[in-house]
């Protein structure tokens, strides 16, 4: 029973109970544990890290078990935890020409330096429900070919046409700039790029996924072209102050997409190709992809184009983009909100009185029931 | 060398900041209140952080209680006027097990009170302070859904287009059609979102003894009117604001000139009005007031929360 | 960094630091709500034990107080010359708020204020903008002795009809720097005053009326 008036402590503790129960399902079946989750739900378990902004796989793990798979939920479990932890600076910016490459893939070129590389992808599975998994025990798998990560001389798709002069020079904040950092400022508009990319990385992927595929269907066509994404570990440092140089921290596994788009140019500089730019934590490729075609349609301003599409609209974009932020002001409207309905009640009440009032006068024939607004002939 | 990612967690150390925000957190949240102050009515940005509820859910008037709170405050809290909604029992829970403190459902007794949608009906003293929980901070929201649009607005004084829009509902309605969250002039400067209390609360809010501080989490933002501050609810002379009046007295306890909450008794047009801010409800029943229905069966459903309290 | 885990006598062996709150998170909540309950009820005197001593001079009790519960290494804070000039009194502020210091009034989000008849023109610090009215400074004015001086009478939010206030010492132009500051409202700065155990406060929000001379 939804209890609003009376006996609130009471409901909440019974609804903390079941919620347990329902959480563990039938104790017939074994528990979950964190380490299945992180192993083989490591999708998931991005996703949460991604939009928990958070690395770390075995609380990601955790959060989804406790949340009951419910993504957002998980994320959200994150959000609170990470906000707990004390601050100790800023990393060094990640260097992933050094990726410890998993998975490297360009659409731009048949064949680069470095070789394209599949590595764990669904792309060209055929989605038919594998039978067999819903065994027991799922059997031994093949043997895969070569599974050690390659670290030599992949570089960036992006850098090949920069040395072509094709593409535009990386806009990198000048090193006297702060990097914003929305978790410790409130956003405000116009936001540069550096907080746009914060956001669009923390962002819910569903959300940036309709807006990329709406500038693919003519809101604002930016032209991509993937040139290229690859996943795999980076290294994580951090400059110790009082050392005197970098630490490393560990290294996490990133998915970077760097999109190529059609062009900018003027008077004074050549015709060149764009950016578009995604980064996310772990194997999240749909979402580095629609982060960084979104990324390139919020750029229109500084590349010369018109503002068209919502995916353009920064303050729009970057305001409903976060999901812990929309799940929690869409699902309030569950709880009471009798006191400001009552004031509503009562004015729909006046306002139907005067109308029926006003048409009695009018019509002195029309036959209406005042106490209850009814008219006589319904 | 590549270190492994660990999976491995570490034990929940179960020990929280005291009300759970860290200092340097509080320190942020501090500075604002005194700038909201400073600057009454205006909507004050702050890096809002996370909190373990969700946005949407009061973590804003969270935020607030948490920076401002000491140990020897007592804490009431109240949701839609009760203190035994879900809510007000959810963050009152909060604060009793990260700050340790003195909880209460008594108005008097409280040191701070936190509310969403009511202010009490007893007038609050100058020892008091009462947190709003605020959804959407910004009045001129629903005309300019554009932050940096309502800024300029705020930065001119150029509230013409709010009159505009009260002045239109008069037109098709013949009145004002806001009933909550009815905007407010603050010192003859910001036009000011009194959060979502029925405007029946709002001459509450003039010249008011206590200190009023409004936490927005999700869009955060803080603002605040310090004590004995002329607000004024905007209106025309022609058409003067006014509040709601109910025509029956309180079915418990007989007030009048409260808010009351209309209950469906049956499916059969069955009603009651029983008092929103049930501590004020409770207060008057203690002290003999009966209302008409103060003994029919459903009063006892209603009034019944000394029946589940004492388990 | 986080300068709060760090042990004083560890971090500072040379020149002897002088400890901070007892008891940092109460001790600072206190101090608060009394810097809070100044603001909000301009011109009235809020007293209390700011809970720290053996401060290098020229640094009060009460005006390390209000620092160590407002700043941290998110506020700029200016120092009047007399404080900048005392090593002891600039490593204590910078130990215990980490607080980045400023050599221009105009960079400051707060300024300490030991020698306030020196003090220089409100116009020089932060102001806001027109768009954020709330980017502008704090000022903390150490040293006063209330109920001395000029006798002023306030009105504005946060005071029940009229206020008296008085304070000293201030620096000459003084007062009429207080009006100019509200009459620029909801641009200006905010001023705290602290003496010995109590502390008053004006925001910008406040008017002031001084008697006929």
């Amino acid at each position: 029973m939804y209890v609003a008036v009376k006996g609130g402590e009471k409901a909440i503790r019974n609804a903390h109970k079941l919620l347990a129960k329902r959480r563990r399902g039938d104790t017939s079946v074994p528990s979950l544990t964190v380490d299945q989750i992180a192993e083989q739900l490591a999708l998931s378990v991005a996703r949460v890290m991604c939009e928990g902004s958070l690395y770390d796989e075995g609380l990601a793990a955790l959060a989804i078990k406790q949340a009951r798979g419910d993504l957002i939920e998980a994320a959200f479990l994150i959000r609170a935890y990470r906000t707990t932890l004390p601050r100790f600076g800023y990393s060094e910016t990640l260097d992933t020409a050094k990726m410890l490459i998993e998975r490297r893939i360009s659409a731009t070129y048949k064949d680069l330096p470095g070789g394209q590389l599949l590595g764990p992808t669904f792309d060209y599975s055929h989605r038919l429900l594998d039978f067999a998994m819903a065994a027991e025990n799922e059997g031994a798998l093949d043997a895969v070919e070569s599974e050690t990560p390659l670290n030599e001389g992949m570089p960036r798709v992006t850098d090949l046409l920069s040395d072509e002069g094709l593409m535009e020079a990386d806009p990198l904040p000048e090193a006297s700039d702060a990097v914003g950092d929305l978790t410790r400022e409130p956003l405000s508009f116009p936001a540069d790029r550096d907080l746009r990319l914060q956001n669009l990385a923390r962002g819910d992927e569903g959300f940036l996924l309709s807006l990329a595929y709406s500038s693919q269907r003519g809101y604002a066509r930016t032209h991509p072209f993937t040139g290229e994404i690859r996943y795999g570990e980076v290294e994580v440092e951090f400059f110790a102050e009082e050392l005197g140089f970098n630490v490393k921290l560990g290294a996490i596994k990133v998915t970077e997409c760097q999109m190529v788009n059609q062009f900018s140019g003027s008077a004074k500089s050549p015709p060149k190709f764009t950016r578009g730019y995604g980064l996310v934590f772990g194997q999240v490729e749909r979402k580095a992809m629609a982060m960084s075609m979104v990324d390139r349609a919020l750029r229109w301003e500084e590349l010369g184009e018109e503002q068209t599409a919502p995916v353009q609209d920064t303050e729009f974009v970057l305001s409903h983009s976060d999901n812990i932020q929309a799940t929690g002001f869409v699902e309030h409207l569950k709880l009471p909100h009798y006191v400001d309905f009552q004031a509503e009640l009562d004015l729909v009440r006046r306002m139907r009185a005067e109308w029926f009032a006003a048409r009695d006068q009018q019509d002195p024939y029309a036959q209406t029931d005042l106490e209850t607004g009814k008219e006589a002939a319904e | 060398m590549t270190l492994p990612v660990s999976k491995s967690i570490a034990p929940d150390e179960g020990s929280y900041n005291f009300a759970y925000l860290d200092e340097q957190t509080k320190r942020m949240i501090r500075r604002a209140i005194l700038k909201g102050i400073a600057i009454p009515g205006y909507q004050v940005p702050f890096a809002s952080r996370e909190m373990p509820m969700p946005y949407g859910w009061g973590t804003g008037g969270v935020q607030v209680t948490a920076a401002i709170l000491g140990a020897d405050d007592t804490l009431k809290v109240i949701d839609q006027g009760s203190d035994d909604t879900t809510n007000a029992v959810a963050i009152r829970g909060f604060f009793e097990k990260t700050a340790g403190v003195a909880t209460t459902t008594s108005t008097e007794d409280a040191s701070i009170i936190q509310t969403r949608h009511r202010i009490p009906e007893m007038a609050l003293n100058s020892n008091q302070i009462l947190v709003f929980q605020v959804p959407i901070p910004e009045p001129l929201r629903f005309l300019e859904p554009r932050e940096t649009e309502t800024r300029k607005m705020h930065a001119l004084e150029e509230y013409g287009l709010m009159h505009v829009k009260l002045y239109e509902d008069i037109a098709k309605n013949g009145h004002i059609a806001t009933t909550y969250a009815y905007p407010v002039e603050v010192n003859g400067r910001y036009v000011m979102d009194p959060s979502p209390t029925p405007k029946f609360d709002n001459p509450k809010i003039d010249n008011m003894e206590a200190l009023q501080l409004y936490g927005a989490g999700r869009e955060k933002r803080i603002y605040a009117i310090p004590p004995y501050t002329k607000v004024k609810s905007l209106d025309f002379d022609d058409y003067p604001f006014e509040v709601q009046s109910f025509d029956k007295p309180c079915g418990l306890c007989n007030a009048e000139g409260v808010y009351l909450d209309e209950v469906i008794l049956d499916d059969k047009g069955g009603r009651m009005f029983v008092c929103s801010d049930s501590d004020h409800c409770e207060e008057r029943r203690a002290n003999g007031h009966l209302g008409p229905m103060a003994a029919d069966p459903a009063a006892t459903l209603l009034s019944g929360g000394t029946q589940e309290k004492g388990q | 960094m986080n300068t709060e885990a760090i042990n004083p006598s560890a971090a500072n062996s040379a020149a002897r630091l002088a400890a901070g709150f007892a008891d940092p998170v109460h001790d600072a909540q206190n101090c608060f709500r009394k810097v809070m309950q100044a603001m909000a009820r301009p011109g009235t005197l809020q007293t209390f034990e700011p809970g720290l001593t053996d401060l290098p001079a020229p640094l009060t009790a009460m005006g390390a107080a209000v620092a160590l519960t407002l700043l941290d290494y998110d506020t700029p804070v200016w120092l009047d010359p007399a404080l900048a000039k005392s090593p002891d009194a600039v490593s204590f502020l910078r130990f215990h708020t980490g607080a980045p210091i400023v050599d221009v009034p105009v960079e400051a989000a707060f300024a300490l204020v030991s020698e306030p008849e020196r003090l220089t023109g409100l116009g020089n610090f932060p102001q806001g903008t027109p768009d954020y009215p709330d980017q502008s400074a704090t000022l903390v004015l150490m040293n006063q002795t209330f109920g001395k001086g000029a006798s002023l009478k306030l009105k504005g939010p946060g005071i029940k009809d009229v206020a008296r206030f008085s304070t000293s010492p201030v620096p000459t132009t003084f007062w009429d720097q207080v009006q100019a500051n509200n009459a620029q409202f909801p641009r200006g700065v905010d001023v705290i005053f602290t003496g010995e155990a109590q502390i008053a406060a004006l925001p910008r929000s406040t008017q002031l009326t001084r008697p006929e001379a």
